[in-house]
């Protein structure tokens, strides 16, 4: 089973912190891949917020075609962070040329679009770059999104770190996710690695989904390109949490409802009954029923867990005022937050989303037989 | 045989019928139970000569004869007669002396069932025992990286929808704006299948109503069944127990007129409305039920007069096409209950069903799709009908659901599949693979026939004359010394048997592949099938 680590502090920490909560956990992945996420920026990326950054991996042939799509596009680079690893990779990783962080600035025609036009433009961008990597084998984009970064990489998670020298200045953030992996296929797909992200969303899972199927068939046929290329069971998580507030308009509350919703007695009870069977019925397609944690991240800069209608995976959420983690397992939280009051810490339940927000003040949690608090996301 | 004894061309041994009964003379006590019983007086007495031959022993002595007579059973041979297989004599005999045995070859009886020139009809079920839906495996087991469920501890819900889905955004936005919404009725994923007050015998009927109303009110679980088309008594139309029922409206409307004047009394709305298009047993034509049956409550709750054949016609009269019957029947079936009733309507399995579905689609109040495969029952329909016409349900159902999730609306027209499921006995590995090839639901008569009330019929031409009203088990009689061999009560306990085993099987088949909140429609990378051919049209996997 893999392991997931997130956190979200208040002053922004190197994702070197998460690696490290891997490393203490590894016990439950093989070390086969680790996958980061990592959005509220600090650093130079600070200063600009609103510049799409490119995540990638990128050949030397692959760099210079991306390069040249990128001038055609109209972007012009703002800032580049190119780690080409200089050392003999660790065994199992393979030898890159280039892993690219890089932010640019809008093109100029941009500038007049509304904001949706201007997202599902960048997912665009994204979905062009990674068939063109796939075609020639020269590429591997994840994301292309203000304030977000992401690096994913084969290997054992602290090696891969090392050798990436992840703990560099330039690279810090107040929200950081990240999963060591444990392989499931014997030919790994960096695109099957977690964490997922699409228009701002972003979760990771352990466990598998065995819906996985008809999700994929219904979210492909949403009529939205983003919906496409699913390598892994778990990137629907992503989507559906995408869908839910994007398409429908829906609280991250809310959101547990439409993958694990409650049962005809609990929904009889509960005031927002008529709302929630409405959404359990025409959201039917999109319930999970595997053993799931999901852990995501939030455009809010809000984190959160929900854990799946039996609760069979682990995950725990723990912290101090400024400083909050979220972990598969609890020696994960106490490598990295050691001084908390552990007798806060919170095991979320089958019915239950944590959420920690921007403030990072508390751990909010939704109990699904609770009112809503809010249907719509804000 | 004297020389001049005539042989007509129907004229037939007990060799070639189907069915040929077996008699022991040693273990016969002549009681006639087995005469008494027979529904098609396939037995007469029979007063054998018998001659036996002495001879002496030693070389003294002549031989001589000596005559006597025996009396027993004779079986007649007129095709008229012929035994159909029931054993109702096997099973009132008190000495087992008498069993009807299948014939080693095909019979010669079903060239000269024809007389006349009137063509085979019965009832009953395609004569054939294939089943492509006990083929299909369930290949995709949870293991290590995700523990199988606990079919017997963990939550279950077992539960499909019935009615028109909105689309997320469409539903959110419809409720924000207090827009209509079409009904939707949560049931359970089994329901029993449309057969009519009139094809079934009183007790047969009140006795699965009552197992019904038990399974709901006792178990909580939302089973519901289909009147067929035959109307539905007063005294349920105007009972609580409604809400369970699905009415089912066809070509003869029968029984409308009852339940339309009933609309203003009930005190429940029903479950839906199913508009019969078409039927798996004989499609193409309509419902038909022998003037044997047609008896003075059947003739006043139909409102015909008592003892005329009610032959419905194959298409409803009142329209031209499924597209106008789409948008007025149904609409003026919501319009009768102030839309608050789900309207769907069942056709065939056939290989135009996408045109109707595409259609439907485009209707916003058709509340899903019934399609009846090649081996659905029936009471009564033409030997040639049932066999060797219709369309087989498994790909039927597949192509269906496989267009509407290419349209994205998958979720929001339910298709119902029925014909053959469990035919063979496999009630939940059928119901469960329909389900995973795309169906919300199954529907299901024969095999509730066979377990709750002790059907005899089969797939290889055994009894089948559910027709002339002659069911030696009371089940498809109108004839109240038949219909009381029926014990209500216990045909209610068994329905209630089959559905807890079912649930219990159905559970068995769904937690191993990690599944159990949600129904797995549409779950096809569970599927597998052994053969290649089949697998490729299905679009599922081939194992061997
Ligand atoms: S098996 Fe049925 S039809 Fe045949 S002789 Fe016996 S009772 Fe009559
Ligand atoms: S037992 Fe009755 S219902 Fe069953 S096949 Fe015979 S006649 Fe038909």
């Amino acid at each position: 089973m893999c392991r997931l680590f997130a956190i979200t502090s208040r002053t922004p920490v190197s994702p070197m912190v998460a690696v490290n909560a891997l490393d203490v956990m590894r016990e439950g992945h093989d070390g086969s891949g680790v996958g980061l996420f990592m959005r509220d920026l600090g650093g130079p990326f600070k200063e600009i917020k609103d510049a799409p950054i490119l995540s990638g991996i990128f050949s030397e042939q692959g760099l210079r075609r991306m390069d040249a799509f990128m001038v055609n596009a109209g972007f012009s680079i703002l800032y580049d962070l190119a780690i080409r690893p200089d050392r003999i990779p660790p065994s199992g990783t393979p030898k890159r040329d280039c892993y690219l962080i890089r932010a640019y600035d809008y093109p100029v025609a941009w500038k007049a679009l509304d904001t949706r036009d201007i997202r599902n433009r960048l997912t665009g961008i994204r979905l062009e770059l990674r068939a063109m990597g796939q075609e020639k084998d020269d590429m591997i984009v994840y994301s292309f999104w203000p304030d977000v970064v992401m690096i994913k990489e084969i290997g054992d998670p602290m090696r891969v770190a090392c050798m990436l020298g992840l703990d560099r200045e330039e690279l810090k953030a107040r929200i950081i996710m990240a999963q060591g992996r444990q392989n499931t296929n014997y030919a790994i797909n960096l695109y099957a690695c977690h964490p997922f992200f699409i228009q701002g969303y972003s979760t990771m899972t352990n466990g598998e989904n065995t819906a996985f199927h008809p999700i994929r068939e219904f979210l492909e046929t949403r009529g939205f390109a983003g919906y496409s290329g699913y390598q892994s069971d778990s990137e629907v998580f992503t989507h559906i949490l995408h869908y839910s507030a994007e398409r429908m308009g829906l609280s991250i509350e809310a959101y547990k409802h439409v993958i694990t919703p409650l049962q005809d007695a609990d929904l009889e009870l509960h005031s927002d009954g008529s709302f929630l069977r409405l959404l359990k019925n025409s959201c039917r397609k999109l319930i999970i029923d595997g053993p799931n944690c999901v852990i995501g991240s939030l455009p809010d800069y809000s984190l959160f867990m929900v854990q799946d209608r039996k609760k069979l995976r682990p995950g725990v959420v723990g912290g101090k005022d400024g400083l909050y983690a979220f972990s598969s397992e609890i020696c994960g939280l106490d490598a990295v937050i050691p001084d908390r009051d552990q007798s806060k810490d919170f095991q979320p339940m089958h019915l239950d989303t944590v959420l920690v927000g921007p403030d990072r003040q508390e751990v909010k949690i939704c109990r699904q037989t609770d009112p809503l608090r809010h249907r719509l996301s804000a | 045989m004297p020389s001049n004894r005539p042989i007509a061309p129907s004229t037939l041994s007990v060799k070639d019928l189907l069915w040929q009964i077996h008699w022991n003379r040693d273990k016969c006590t002549l009681c006639g139970s087995c005469t008494a019983v027979c529904p098609v007086k396939a037995l007469e007495l029979g007063v054998f000569r018998k001659r036996d031959v002495r001879i002496a022993m030693g070389i003294q002595g002549s031989a001589d004869n000596v005559f006597s007579i025996y009396h027993g059973i004779r079986q007649k041979t007129d095709p008229a007669f012929a035994c159909v297989g029931c054993g109702m004599c096997s099973m009132v005999c008190p000495n087992d002396a008498i069993m009807p045995v299948r014939s080693d070859e095909t019979d010669k009886q079903r060239f000269h069932i024809n007389r006349g020139g009137q063509a085979r009809s019965r009832g009953g079920r395609r004569n054939s025992t294939d089943s492509l839906l006990d083929r299909i495996k369930f290949i995709r087991i949870s293991m290590l990286t995700d523990p199988a469920l606990d079919a017997g501890r963990h939550e279950f819900q077992i539960r499909t929808l019935l009615g028109r889905i909105l689309p997320p955004e469409k539903s959110l936005e419809f409720s924000r704006n207090n827009g209509w919404m079409p009904p939707v009725r949560e049931i359970y994923p089994l329901i029993i299948g449309g057969m009519s007050f009139g094809a079934l015998s009183p007790n047969m009927w009140e006795g699965l109503q009552m197992g019904i109303a038990y399974l709901n009110e006792e178990l909580g679980m939302p089973v519901r069944i289909c009147t067929g088309e035959g109307g539905c008594p007063p005294r349920l139309l105007k009972s609580r127990f409604l809400k369970y029922v699905i009415l089912q409206i066809a070509s003869g409307y029968f029984g409308w007129d009852e339940i339309l004047h009933a609309i203003p009394h009930m005190k429940e709305d029903p479950c839906a409305v199913e508009i019969k298009y078409g039927q798996g047993a004989k499609p193409g034509d309509g419902g038909l039920l022998m003037w044997h049956k047609v008896n003075r409550l059947i003739a006043a709750i139909r409102g015909v007069p008592p003892g005329v054949s009610l032959p419905s016609p194959p298409t409803h009269q009142t329209q031209y096409s499924i597209e106008e019957s789409v948008a007025k029947m149904i609409q003026s079936m919501y319009m009768a209950w102030g839309f608050r009733v789900p309207v769907y309507p069942k056709i065939s399995g056939t290989s135009t069903a996408l045109a109707v579905l595409n259609n439907l689609t485009r209707n916003p109040y058709a509340a899903g799709l019934a399609i009846d495969g090649e081996d659905g029952g029936t009471g009564a329909a033409y030997n040639v009908s049932m066999n060797h016409m219709g369309h087989p349900i498994a790909s039927n159902i597949r192509d269906c659901y496989l267009n509407l999730a290419n349209l994205g609306v998958q979720n929001e027209i339910p298709l119902f599949a029925g014909g053959g499921i469990g035919k063979n006995g496999n009630l939940a590995a059928n119901a469960a693979a329909l389900i995973m090839l795309g169906a919300s639901g199954v529907q299901t008569g024969k095999y509730i026939m066979q377990a709750a009330a002790g059907c005899l019929g089969s797939e290889s031409d055994r009894c089948n004359i559910c027709n002339i009203g002659k069911c030696p088990k009371g089940i498809t009689s109108q004839d109240p010394r038949l219909y009381r061999r029926l014990d209500v009560e216990q045909v209610a306990q068994r329905v209630v048997d089959v559905f807890l085993s079912f649930d219990t099987e159905l559970k068995k088949i769904v937690a191993p592949l990690g599944r159990s909140t949600s129904l797995p429609i549409g779950m096809s990378d569970a599927l597998g099938i052994n053969d290649h051919d089949a697998a490729q049209r299905l679009k599922i996997q081939y194992v061997v």
